[in-house]
């Protein structure tokens, strides 16, 4: 691989890389907004017409 | 009935995140990716690809992260629904159509191919794929699939795919009847993880290759990756009498060069020539190639992001979310995918057998290159176990659309649905599986849902945000909630640009591999799937059309007398 080669390498895959890395952070560290609680949600609309 | 916000829910932001990676990330990943980026230069590739993923990708994720939350707040998780309840223009809905119709007609030969890449990853297990040379490899792969004959592929030893189709059949449809959280969501919070690093232990395995054949040293992995990124190519070319450069090959490495050198030196009508960066970029078929590339591989058009983010709250972060989505699928192509399979490819098989078609390459290529390396056994099950979790991860995201259709149009309960919809794509499925004979019935719906129906569905969809919601009121749907909002330029490029760029690709794309119309050399010849339908008709490829068209019938037929369906005034519904 010539040096090209690796500039064009290291430039895509590093920017793909950190952007996966930032958005990760991001969504890991930010909290969530007030009152948008997740719940588990078992019930389905099959259990709630028994 | 609709309710004021989605009956079932996301568990976690991460959980919606990696279940709609899931869904992007497949073969295409892994496999067609590296070909074409090693096909046309990885510099220029790379550019075009960027480019498109800005343009194309981006806009189009946003858009439909948006759509897709705003129609759940109205009570719908179906693209008909959807479409119908936040433009109130209750025609919509059958534009709409197109958002049940793509999955489920793509999972019907999907869950084919995820068959596959299960039985070959047991394969590897047993130790049944020690490939000698590339007629075993392919002798293999069409006993394995049944491409012989229509009917051949419904057996049921290990070395054929018979009982890993139905393996993978339940396995989906399990998952499926759990529900969104307990199914979709809990089975990629493992899956997707564990994909990422079964990768980086093939990746790992790839880059410690050096140079397995020391009789052929230009065979090695720093050459593989320079097939893969170098932004220049090098051809050996030939004068023909009518004093064109025809290609005679690339070259690649210095022994090659050198070699190639020679050869020209010896006859006044060879040439070694270089071909820059800038020359590649005036490649149509480049430009093409990427666009494609960005546009299958992030699930949009798929009518399944719309689908996965009705579920979400009001307040959820979309443009966070789908910028997390894009990245973690851009990471897995880019960064796994682009530095593993061709150079494996190419370091023991040379350029030869890192070009070939998506298929070519993952199951012809790739089992030979495995049979070669040490430990090949280990690490060719790593790979095709990953491909099958990948597979996995997709397929359950083209269930769900039509799961929420059912359970909306006839008013039934996700265990219903399931039943209704099971029945429905195992008849598909059995229809594509036993017409095996070629691919033939595979090929054809591919090519008419999976590539020329997801480039209307992109292209309806980006128009209705655009111009039918008005961009300021897109804009301000999916920014609700948001910790950063859409760039403003994003306003723009939605409303022109990549409707412009879709129409553009979208035209070039079926005059060139619909009608054959080559736009460089204006020469024509029908492409194979139309001469299929009108010219020389093949039955099965007519049959599979007829079989689209009976789906689809099926999907609008529901959608018209739904009462769900029944809007009526702009933003509202009877309901």
């Amino acid at each position: 691989m010539n040096l090209g080669g690796w500039i064009i390498m290291l430039i895509s895959v590093g920017s793909v890389t950190s952007l996966f890395c930032w958005c990760i952070y991001k969504v890991l560290l930010t909290p969530e907004q007030e009152g948008d609680i997740h719940r588990f949600e078992i019930e389905t609309p099959d259990t709630e017409h028994k | 009935m609709t309710s004021s916000f989605p009956k079932e829910t996301w568990n976690s932001r991460i959980g919606i995140i990696l279940a709609v990676s899931g869904s992007a990330v497949g073969l295409g990943n892994f496999l067609r990716f590296p070909g074409l980026a090693s096909k046309h230069g990885g510099g220029a590739f790379m550019l075009a690809y960027f480019i498109s993923f800005l343009i194309i990708g981006l806009s189009i994720c946003w858009a439909e992260w948006a759509m897709g939350r705003a129609g759940g707040q109205k009570g719908y998780n179906s693209s008909p629904g959807i479409l119908g309840a936040i433009t109130g223009r209750k025609n919509l809905k059958y534009l709409g159509v197109l958002g049940v119709l793509v999955p489920v007609m793509i999972y019907m030969y999907y869950v084919y191919i995820e068959a596959w890449c299960l039985g070959y990853a047991v394969n590897f297990m047993a130790g049944n794929l020690e490939f000698q040379s590339g007629d075993e490899a392919s002798a293999f792969f069409g006993s394995f699939v049944g491409i012989s004959d229509n009917g051949a592929a419904f057996g049921f030893g290990i070395k054929q795919v018979g009982f890993f189709l139905v393996a993978v059949f339940i396995l989906n449809f399990f998952l499926i009847y759990r529900g969104l959280s307990r199914g979709i969501e809990l089975f990629c919070k493992y899956a997707m993880p564990a994909l990422i690093i079964l990768a980086l232990v093939v990746l790992v395995r790839v880059m410690t290759l050096g140079t397995p054949d020391p009789g052929n040293p230009d065979l090695n992995v720093s050459n593989g990756l320079g097939y893969m990124w170098n932004p220049t190519k090098v051809l050996l070319e030939e004068q023909t009498v009518g004093g064109d450069w025809q290609k005679v090959r690339e070259i690649v490495g210095e022994r090659s060069l050198s070699n190639a050198v020679q050869e020209a030196s010896t006859s006044p009508r060879m040439r070694v020539r270089e071909i820059s960066l800038p020359e590649q970029l005036t490649n149509f078929q480049l430009w093409l190639d990427a666009a494609g590339q960005i546009f299958f591989s992030l699930s949009i058009g798929f009518g399944v992001i719309i689908n996965y983010a009705s579920y979400l709250k009001r307040k959820d972060d979309v443009v966070l979310s789908g910028l997390a989505a894009t990245s973690a699928n851009e990471f897995c192509e880019v960064g796994l995918g682009g530095l593993m399979t061709v150079p494996a490819a190419f370091t023991f098989l040379g350029i030869a057998g890192a070009t070939g078609s998506t298929l070519g390459l993952g199951f012809n290529a790739l089992p030979m290159v495995f049979s070669s390396m040490p430990a090949g056994q280990l690490f060719g099950f790593l790979f095709f176990f990953l491909l099958f979790l990948a597979a996995v991860t997709s397929s359950l995201s083209m269930l769900q659309p039509g799961i929420a259709f059912l359970e909306e149009s006839m008013e039934i309960g996700r265990h219903r649905s399931v039943a209704v919809l099971g029945f429905i794509t195992a008849i598909g499925s059995g229809f594509v599986v036993y017409f095996s004979k070629d691919l033939k019935a595979l090929d054809t719906i591919d090519f008419w849902v999976g590539t020329f129906l997801i480039f209307v569905l992109a292209t309806v969809q980006i128009i209705i945000f655009g111009w039918v919601i008005g961009i300021k009121r897109g804009l301000k749907m999916a920014n609700q909630g948001a910790s950063f909002p859409v760039p403003k330029i994003y306003g723009f490029i939605m409303k022109f640009i990549t409707p412009a760029f879709l129409l553009t690709i979208f035209a070039l794309w079926t005059t060139q591999n619909v009608f054959g119309y080559n736009i460089i050399t204006g020469q024509q010849e029908y492409s194979s799937y139309w001469k299929d339908l009108f010219i020389e008709p093949n039955g099965v490829a007519r049959f599979s059309v007829l079989l689209i068209i009976i789906v689809a019938s099926f999907i609008a037929f529901l959608a018209t007398i739904a009462n769900k369906f029944k809007f009526q005034n702009e933003g509202e519904n009877k309901s």
